[in-house]
């Protein structure tokens, strides 16, 4: 590495059209914003800045906080599902024959790389009260009251008179299988990387000493891989607490997050200070987990220097 | 297989669990079986939805959306959209790498942290922003400018949200450089830019084109800030599949998105020959 000051014109040469770039369409950009949240609309178009806490304050209103609690829980119950799942999945790839290892990947990684879009409409397709999935399941409604009536059990009705269709579309358990869906592959890939990181003799010491198979899990292979499950965890979380399409397309517009309703300040509401104010407040949200995140791993590295 | 199942499962032998064998299949399943269904489905001789019951194969849909005006209009403004914007990425996303793998420089740090930063920005905050940044400037394209110059716009914030990303791939890249390959080449008298072109250039290519196919993957893949950045003319294949899918499933949806699923595919396949050639080579 050298020295700015050395070069200075070929440092400038390289520094100064991405620096420019960012400013320009990132930082300006958001600098905007900031001055709108603090702004009044005067006429359709116009909105002048008058430093008023106003559209933060509407943020308290009961249906926004509503709206919120319920961002933050879908995002939470979505997160969770994607740790449940996805550590089993990093596990099986992490230990798997070298040779299969990049195509167990591959799999995890594939759906990532297809349109966002598709996928949201892939699933609201299957997922309908008619949908495979219903199908599916009433097909194995069949085969179970055929089982409980083979037993004799058939005339108590156990499993129901008759097949219900699950309504998932514009239920929570939609949006959440939606969230899920679209963000499994954030969740695996650095609980992967905590796996091939680790230091395996643990594990045998472990088994060695006699722990039982859970009881190393638990107690040796998660704690170790926790700074992973913590980067998965914040990296699911994020994106999941913005989205607007899952919900969109799998809520109906019964099952809003923060997103829908700021699009709809833009689109429908016309009411851009709002709007920019709760875009905001999304940025602000994203910035202490960060923060809190990076504090954390501070404190991690400071403590294991101490010690 | 019988002799390693008797024996005790080692301390890393998860994969061959049974139970977390059948996780990892479900999950599999969960990933790939609404995306194979619509592919199925658009081969579906059906007009209502397509995806209710099977009737039959027929390539019709691929027919209809391929002779759907406004379809394929946006098909191609987002193929150009993510051509153009993955060349200004390849390039901003090269030079921000360069920058900061060869600088020193008062508070770098910084400097690095807004680079990173529009990739942790909730994407409808930079939609938001960008869209009010057009407005609040009048920036406008006027109507009636010729294509491809009407999508600017959409060009300018898809540049703005990948190149980042290009510059993270690059930066990889370039940390299996050998620093003495270009002194060598400056003690005998090339210039700044020769080493720049003949030496630094030819070493960042694998991470150029890998970075450049995420860069590509990014912008197709692009729905939110699209949407806000885009005008009533300037429709890309995802804001067009939306407001398509708001009124109705039609099969037509299902084959244009299963031709894009092709594409993304093979893009998919190409960066990955790319990326293992790369590796081989250092």
């Amino acid at each position: 590495m050298e020295s700015a000051r050395k070069n200075l014109r070929v440092f400038l040469a390289f520094f100064t059209p991405s620096f420019g770039w960012l400013v320009l369409f990132f930082v300006a950009p958001l600098l905007i914003i900031f001055l709108y949240s603090v702004g009044e609309t005067v006429s359709l178009t116009e909105v002048k800045t008058t430093w008023t806490l106003q559209n933060y304050i509407r943020i308290l209103e009961p249906e926004i906080l509503t709206l919120l609690w319920r961002s933050l829980w879908l995002a939470l119950i979505s997160t969770a599902v994607c740790l449940v799942v996805g550590y089993p999945v990093a596990l099986v790839i992490a230990t798997a024959p070298g040779r299969w290892k990049p195509w167990l990947l591959l799999i995890v990684i594939l759906p990532f790389w297809t349109n966002l879009l598709i996928r949201t409409y892939a699933l609201l397709n299957i997922l309908g009260t008619r949908g495979r999935v219903n199908e599916l399941l009433e097909w194995l409604w069949i085969q179970a009251d055929g089982f409980l009536t083979l037993i004799g059990l058939g005339a108590y009705n156990l499993i129901g008179e008759e097949f219900e269709p699950i309504v998932f579309l514009g239920r929570w358990s939609g949006v959440i299988i939606g969230l899920v869906y679209v963000h499994l592959p954030f969740t695996v890939l650095p609980i992967y990387a905590a796996l091939e990181r680790l230091d395996r003799s643990y594990l045998e010491a472990s088994l060695d000493l006699g722990a039982s198979q859970w009881r190393t899990f638990r107690s040796v292979l998660l704690p170790l891989t926790m700074a992973g499950v913590a980067t998965a965890a914040i990296i699911t979380f994020i994106p999941m607490l913005g989205s607007y399409l899952t919900p969109a397309l799998l809520g109906r517009g019964q099952v809003d997050m923060i997103a829908n309703v700021i699009e709809r300040q833009f689109k429908g509401a016309n009411d851009w200070p709002f709007g920019a104010a709760m875009s905001l407040l999304l940025l602000y949200v994203t910035f202490i987990i960060l923060a809190i995140q990076a504090f954390a791993a501070m404190r991690k590295t400071r403590g294991a220097a101490d010690g | 297989m019988a002799k390693v199942r008797k024996s005790r499962p080692g301390p890393f032998d998860y994969a061959r669990k049974r139970s977390l064998q059948i996780v990892f299949l479900l999950t599999t399943i969960f990933l790939y079986a609404p995306i194979l269904v619509l592919i199925i489905f658009s081969f579906n001789n059906s007009r209502r939805g397509g995806n209710v019951i099977w009737r039959g194969f027929t390539t019709d849909y691929y027919v209809k959306a391929a002779n759907n005006a406004s379809l394929m209009e946006a098909f191609a403004n987002s193929i150009t959209i993510a051509v153009i914007s993955t060349i200004f990425s390849v390039i901003l996303g090269a030079i921000t790498a360069v920058t900061l793998w060869r600088f020193r420089f008062p508070l770098k740090p910084g400097y690095e942290g807004l680079v990173a930063l529009p990739i942790v920005v909730p994407e409808i905050c930079l939609g938001v922003a960008i869209a009010i940044f057009f407005s609040y400037f009048n920036l406008y394209m006027p109507p009636g400018t010729p294509w491809p110059f009407n999508l600017t716009n959409i060009i300018v914030a898809h540049i703005t949200f990948s190149f980042p990303f290009a510059a993270m791939v690059i930066r990889t890249r370039l940390t299996t450089f050998n620093r003495e390959m270009e002194e060598a080449a400056k003690d005998l008298g090339a210039t700044e830019f020769q080493v720049f072109r003949d030496i630094l250039l030819p070493h960042m290519k694998p991470g150029l084109i890998a970075g450049g196919l995420l860069a590509f993957t990014l912008s197709l893949d692009d729905f939110v800030i699209t949407f806000f950045t885009s005008g009533p003319d300037t429709v890309t294949f995802p804001v067009k599949v939306y407001s398509m899918v708001r009124f109705s499933v039609t099969p037509e949806i299902n084959a244009a998105s299963t031709v894009l699923i092709l594409i993304t595919l093979i893009l998919t396949a190409v960066a990955m020959r790319f990326q293992t050639f790369g590796d081989e080579r250092t």
